[in-house]
């Protein structure tokens, strides 16, 4: 018994030392790209410049599980990068094309890195706009269904692609997205995108409630099919 | 003038004399919300393109960009594509943009068509 209130004790005193770590890596190896304190881009210049996403509110954005996964092994989420403009170049036929090259290569973190990163990550909560728990609502939908609705009812597709290697590029992939954020967020980002990035290229198209949470029940559907 | 106002003063003429946050042009808004799909060159060829139903606009196309009056253009940019029967993958930029970045929208379009209403 003494031993195991021993080792409670060393690991008690040592949690706040992990905590600490993880605080010293998003500074020295992500702030340079990520808004660790906000406020969002406010100006084109600042939209055009941003070099990764904001995680300033990454607790209220983000599944845990996940950012913990993906930052041992980063894969590719926006084709085009974060803002395309920058990755983007006009073929000889007029078309344009991305700059597959001019793309980075998201640094990788130790399992013990990620996790003290992730923790400290989920404890940031400045969210530009309310995020209501228990927003989402599970239910079901068909994927036929829910295709219909994201390109030919609202056009969505023309930015995001609902399967490896089909759809628009210059949005995230939204095979993958609930995985990745969690379902509440999605709710009001849907409502308004801009009341969290007020410049972002993507437009608001006053989707009704029922709509918003047939989208996220589609989402859902997609990352049971599509397994990457 | 005693001190205070003196002060009071140069502020004032301070703040008057600040220059108004610049408003960003037509072509900075169009790399930006349009060219997605609209293509860099605004010739309809944007990274968007390969899988979408229905083809995004050329805005070079002076004889079509003719046809149309600046008002069914802003309309086009304010309220989406269905607004004029056309398709929603024209999307609606009405709660983005300002008022006067659609005229500058407007004004970079005709600029890429080189061409007004009724001359193309
Ligand atoms: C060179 C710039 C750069 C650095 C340094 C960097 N990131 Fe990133 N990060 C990016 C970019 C760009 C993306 C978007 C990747 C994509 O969409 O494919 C990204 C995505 C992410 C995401 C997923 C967020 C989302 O919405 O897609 C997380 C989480 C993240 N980074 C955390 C970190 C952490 C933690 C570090 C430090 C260990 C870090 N990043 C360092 C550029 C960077
Ligand atoms: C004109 C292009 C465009 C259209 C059309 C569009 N989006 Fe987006 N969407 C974007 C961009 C850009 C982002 C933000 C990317 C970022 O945060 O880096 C985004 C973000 C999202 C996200 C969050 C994804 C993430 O990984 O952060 C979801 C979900 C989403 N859009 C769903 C939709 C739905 C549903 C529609 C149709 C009603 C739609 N989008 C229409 C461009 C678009
Ligand atoms: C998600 C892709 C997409 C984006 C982003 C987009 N457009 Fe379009 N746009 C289209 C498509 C597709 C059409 C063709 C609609 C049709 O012919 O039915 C179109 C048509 C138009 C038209 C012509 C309407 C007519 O009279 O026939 C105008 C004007 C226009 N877009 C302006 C813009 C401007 C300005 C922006 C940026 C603020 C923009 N578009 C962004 C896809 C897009």
């Amino acid at each position: 018994m003494k031993r195991h209130i021993a080792s409670l004790v060393v690991f008690l005193a040592a949690a706040p030392l992990w905590a600490a770590s993880g605080e010293t890596v998003l500074q020295e190896r992500c702030a340079q790209c990520h808004d660790l304190t906000g406020p969002a881009p406010s100006t084109l210049e600042e939209l055009w410049t941003r070099k990764g996403p904001d995680l300033f509110y990454a607790g209220v954005k983000y599944k845990p599980e996940w950012m913990e996964r993906w930052l041992q092994n980063p894969s590719r989420i926006r084709p085009a990068g974060m803002f395309y403009g920058k990755h983007v170049r006009t073929g000889p036929d007029g078309q344009d094309v991305i700059d597959v090259a001019s793309l980075v290569e998201h640094p990788r973190l130790s399992p013990g890195e990620a996790e003290a990163v992730t923790r400290v990550l989920m404890a940031k909560k400045a969210t530009p706009a309310p995020v209501q728990e228990g927003a989402y609502q599970p239910g079901r939908i068909s994927l036929r269904m829910g295709e219909l609705m994201f390109d030919k009812f609202k056009g969505c597709l023309a930015c995001h692609q609902i399967e490896p290697d089909y759809g628009g590029l210059s949005g995230p992939e939204v095979y993958t997205v609930t995985e990745r954020l969690r379902e509440d967020f999605l709710v009001a980002y849907l409502r308004d995108p801009q009341a969290f990035d007020p410049k972002i290229f993507m437009p608001n198209k006053k989707l009704k409630e029922r709509d918003i949470q047939k989208f996220i029940h589609y989402f859902r559907a997609l990352a049971q099919e599509v397994k990457p | 003038m005693n001190a205070a106002q003196r002060l009071l003063a140069a502020a004032t003429l301070a703040w008057l004399a600040a220059p108004a946050p610049a408003q960003p042009s037509g072509e900075d808004l169009y790399r930006t919300y349009c060219a997605q799909c609209h293509g860099l060159q605004g010739n309809g060829k944007g990274i968007n393109v390969r899988d979408m139903s229905v083809q995004p606009r050329d805005h070079t196309d002076s004889k079509y960009m003719a046809g149309r009056t600046d008002d069914e253009l802003r309309t086009a940019v304010v309220e989406g594509g269905q607004a004029l029967s056309k398709s929603v993958l024209m999307p609606p930029w009405g709660s983005v943009l300002e008022p006067q970045e659609v005229d500058a929208l407007v004004a970079y379009m005709r600029e890429l068509c080189d061409c007004q209403h009724g001359r193309p």
